[in-house]
């Protein structure tokens, strides 16, 4: 019986090595139809697209698109760093704008002047050397609670400064830059707002006017803001939450029951990017995809799939949009070296600040 | 007659599997990361260690990992070793469905486990509400979210079935009448307790604590959502370095530190544990527990039976209530409308509202998930039966020991840096498994694998060797008397094994979300997908999804108990 078991383990041992073998396998090449090659796309895990759309493109290409997701962004992009000399995708989707030195840095986009980045407006262009195309964008802002300030007979900030006021006191409910993507952005747009030389002292009196922090943004949202049962209104969050708070409410005669704050300088606009990862063997297809991507039928597709907006400017919005988002005039604004330069500076600054 | 000694040969084979397994599939992956690591310190490998050892974070990084570990631990014992007990000595209505319902906690994913505890004790959570309905105050009084109360009440409500298990299957084999005897002789009730249940008892109650100092020692989710940004142990700070500040060398060196550690403490417990091992003679339940005949038992039971519901249940009951219940009535129609009952975040799961690559209606999720719970659970007791078998034939040599301590390492890893240990070192044929969903029950293996061990060895260990012996004399094979006393007798203790590898990977959700091939997400992929998205419907579906995972290990788990292979005492 002993000997039964161990040569089970052997065998499931080999069994295991071989299946993982035989997935490299292809099939032997038809004469009839050539068999489609494959195109591997690396991601984020919020990364989501309508199968028609990806359909479309696997047919006119005859080609297999293979998804790989690989946790959250950073975890994602390090993945892509750490396999670059021998890579196992042929491009990499979902670097944003606090993330592009790190992957401009550690050189792992071929540079690709795609002919549709005519049609994207310049200030998406971050890179000018094309290694990191601009693909989608989204505002981090504060969003509001309608019902909690009218039932309160309290006005909703107006700005940033605001929040420092005795009525908001209590009532900020804040993600940890550190831990948090639109904390990061959050933390970016008082910098760009107040300046590299007095966001702490925003950020003290924040404190002093009690503003909670949490790690993510599913707890600040789903646990703290009290729209979804928390004690705190007033939240950092997307300008598109509202619309979507509509939309993926089931009820199309819904109106949002919260708002956004736009003033300028509150929000961080993120912009998300795609490159050809260096050494594919597949650039042909590669570029294929990223004009694709920047395409409008894609383009088109990608605010109901992942609630980001359009970079490609001959794309129109849905209805439920241009009618709830509210976008803001003048975001704030941080250049991605200054962020890569300080980003480690600024985090533990902040952390010292508002956490001890 | 001559006695055949096994010699040294089938022991290396019986280490060759969960050797080469562990070898492949985590010190290769492992050492390749920290070396890559620690070799793109510009000032030096040598550097990233002085950094952390100067660093005043590391420290207080440290010492808090320490002490809520400790906390968390004692926590779940004080809860723990009384119910294990019920479970053991008593035979009441309802017991295996009891038993079924405390060990679900042990695989609720984290975010889901928040959820329950908002709607407990958030700030608009039942006991807030009721609290301020009694007092009639207009702000909450309980802060439960961001404090160490959360952690350690999180940390005793996922481990404390680690307890109830281990040390419970245990002790319900114990010959209740070496302590009647005790009390004939006039041992008092505590002498009892002190000189003689809690000796016979330490060898499971020790590798129970063990693991549950280890699974706090390495707290991520909990510590991060639960204890919000002032917390950190080691395991965030390594996320945190890695992913926001993308210092692989420091990262590399923390990791080391927490393997440090976890190899001290398992090394620690062999030494304390090294006499502890008295074979005894293991019985029937039909001997050992009794039904609750006297009040003082009705009573006693009562009150750990209340102590687990509210601690284990209740959260679980929340959460599965919160799912049938409209989350928000409509503000505009009916002002004052309550919310009320609804099936729609059940029925929404299996409608692909906007037609996305990636959809997967909620009975694939669980099929996918059931396949890698399967293939985890075999694994794992492919590779740990041998190891443990290894492990109790010679306690007391140092190599055992050693292996022993090594085998634990896994459980000490810190996962994101064993994900990206896998891309930088599974990257070559045959072995490229980097977007292969054999990963999946490989790295689910590397969890589940320390725990059959540890659930196995005391049993095998507890085995009288004069009856091998006796055996042996009388003309088994070494074959037969494995095949007719140590599996009648450990058969048990598998089962045990394989539902804690069972339910390990049905939970797991950090290793899985690194490297899930999106088409085949497992329920926990699938809950947290939803859960990172706004609105009414993607929160419902998630509360649905979460009750639905429940169920169905629920009914796995109270299967895998009712299943029973060569019950002791039946020969």
């Amino acid at each position: 019986m002993r000997i039964t078991i161990i040569k089970s383990s052997y065998l499931f041992l080999v069994f295991t090595i071989i299946i993982s073998s035989c997935s490299k396998i292809t099939h032997a090449p038809s004469l009839i139809t050539p068999v489609p090659r494959l195109l591997t796309v690396m991601t984020h895990d919020s990364f989501l697209i309508s199968e028609a759309v990806v359909s479309a493109f696997e047919i006119e290409n005859n080609v297999t698109v293979r998804f790989i997701t690989s946790g959250d962004a950073g975890t994602a992009l390090n993945k892509a760093i750490l396999s670059k000399d021998n890579p196992f995708a042929d491009v990499f989707y979902g670097v944003d704008n606090t993330f592009l030195s790190r992957a401009i840095n550690e050189k792992i986009f071929e540079p690709y002047s795609s002919p549709l980045l005519d049609n994207i407006p310049f200030q998406y262009k971050l890179d000018p050397q094309n290694r990191a195309l601009p693909v989608d964008w989204g505002d981090v802002c504060l969003n509001y609670d309608i019902a909690y300030f009218s039932d309160h007979n309290l006005q909703p900030p107006n700005n940033l400064e605001d929040l420092l006021k005795p009525e908001y006191k209590d009532l900020l409910v804040v993600e940890n830059p550190a831990t948090s993507s639109p904390g990061l952005a959050f933390l970016l747009a008082t910098i760009g707002h107040f300046g590299d030389n007095q966001y702490l002292d925003y950020w003290n009196a924040l404190v002093a006017n009690n503003v909670l922090v949490v790690n993510d943004w599913n707890t600040a949202y789903y646990t703290n803001f009290t729209r979804w049962g928390g004690d705190r209104p007033i939240v950092v969050s997307y300008s598109s939450s509202p619309p979507f708070e509509v939309i993926e409410s089931g009820k199309p005669d819904n109106v949002p029951q919260t708002a956004v704050v736009t003033s300028n300088g509150s929000c961080f606009r993120q912009t998300e990017f795609v490159g050809i990862l260096l050494g594919t063997n597949n650039r042909d297809l590669a570029e294929k995809w990223i004009d694709y991507m920047l395409s409008p039928i894609f383009q088109e597709d990608m605010p109901l799939q992942m609630y980001v907006f359009p970079v490609n400017s001959n794309v129109k919005l849905d209805v439920t949009f241009e009618r709830y988002l509210s976008i803001p005039q003048d975001p704030a604004y941080v250049s991605p070296e200054d962020i890569a330069l300080n980003r480690e500076t600024w985090i533990n600054a902040w952390t010292e600040t508002v956490l001890r | 007659m001559k006695v055949k000694r096994p010699g040294w040969i089938p022991y290396a084979l019986l280490w060759f599997p969960p050797m080469v397994f562990l070898l492949l599939f985590y010190f290769y992956p492992l050492g390749s990361i920290l070396r890559i690591s620690l070799d793109r310190s510009q000032p030096g490998q040598i550097s990233p260690f002085f950094e952390a050892i100067t660093s005043p974070v590391t420290l207080r990084v440290l010492s808090f990992t320490f002490w809520q570990a400790s906390l968390s631990t004692l926590l779940t014992l004080i809860i723990g070793l009384p119910g294990a007990y019920l479970f053991a000595h008593y035979d009441f209505r309802g017991k295996s469905v009891l038993k079924a319902l405390t060990s679900i906690p042990f695989l609720m994913p984290t975010l889901v486990v928040a959820s329950a505890f908002t709607v407990l004790m958030g700030p608009s959570g039942w006991l807030n509400l009721g609290i301020m309905g009694v007092f009639n105050l207009d702000k909450p009084p309980l802060q439960f979210n961001n404090t160490l109360t959360a952690i350690l009440v999180a940390h005793v409500f996922y481990n404390t079935s680690i307890v109830l298990r281990m040390v419970g299957d245990y002790w319900s084999h114990l010959d209740p009448h070496i302590g009647q005897a005790a009390q004939m002789l006039g041992a008092k009730r505590w002498q009892v307790i002190r000189k003689i249940t809690l000796p016979i008892l330490s060898p499971a109650i020790s590798a129970a604590a063990l693991l549950v100092f280890i699974f706090n020692f390495t707290s991520f989710g909990v510590i991060l959502i639960l204890g919000g940004p002032r917390y950190a142990t080691l395991e965030v700070e390594i996320y945190y370095q890695t992913v926001s500040l993308f210092n692989l060398p420091l990262a590399a060196v923390l990791c080391l530190l927490q393997l440090g550690c976890t190899l001290g403490l398992t090394l620690l417990y062999s030494r304390l544990t090294k006499r502890l091992n008295i074979p005894l003679s293991l019985k029937s339940h039909k001997i050992t527990q009794q039904k609750l005949s006297t009040t003082r038992s009705k009573i006693v039971a009562g009150i750990l039976i209340t102590v687990l519901t509210v601690l284990l249940v209740l959260p679980l009951a929340a959460l599965a209530i919160r799912s049938v219940t409209r989350l928000e009535p409509d503000r505009r129609l009916q002002p004052d409308a309550s919310p009320g009952f609804t099936l729609d975040y059940y029925r929404q799961l299996g409608t692909n509202r906007r037609e996305s690559i990636f959809f997967t209606p909620p009975l694939t999720a669980i099929v996918i998930s059931l396949g890698y719970a399967m293939a985890t659970t075999v694994l794992a007791l492919c590779l740990g039966i041998p190891a443990a078998i290894a492990l109790s034939r010679k306690a007391d040599s140092s190599f055992n020991q050693g292996m022993d301590a090594i085998l634990m390492l896994p459980l000490g890893t810190s996962a994101v840096t064993l994900g990206l240990g896998f891309i930088v070192a599974l990257d070559q044929p045959p072995l490229d498994l980097r977007s292969s969903w054999l990963l999946i029950p490989l790295a689910h293996t590397l969890v589940a694998f320390p725990f059959v061990v540890r659930n196995l060895t005391p049993a095998l260990r507890s085995i009288q060797p004069r009856i091998r012996h006796a055996a042996a004399m009388l003309g088994a094979s070494p074959v037969s008397v494995f095949r007719y006393m140590d599996i009648p007798m450990v058969g048990r203790a598998v089962l045990v094994a394989g539902a804690f590898a069972f339910t390990i990977s049905m939970g797991e959700f950090g290793a899985t979300s690194l490297i899930a091939r999106p088409e085949y997400p497992t329920v926990p992929v699938a809950i947290f997908r939803l859960l990172s998205r706004p609105g009414e419907i993607n929160y419902g579906q998630a509360l649905a999804l979460s009750t639905i995972l429940m169920l169905i290990s629920f009914i796995s788990i109270f299967f895998i108990d009712k299943f029973r292979i060569g019950e002791i005492g039946e020969f």
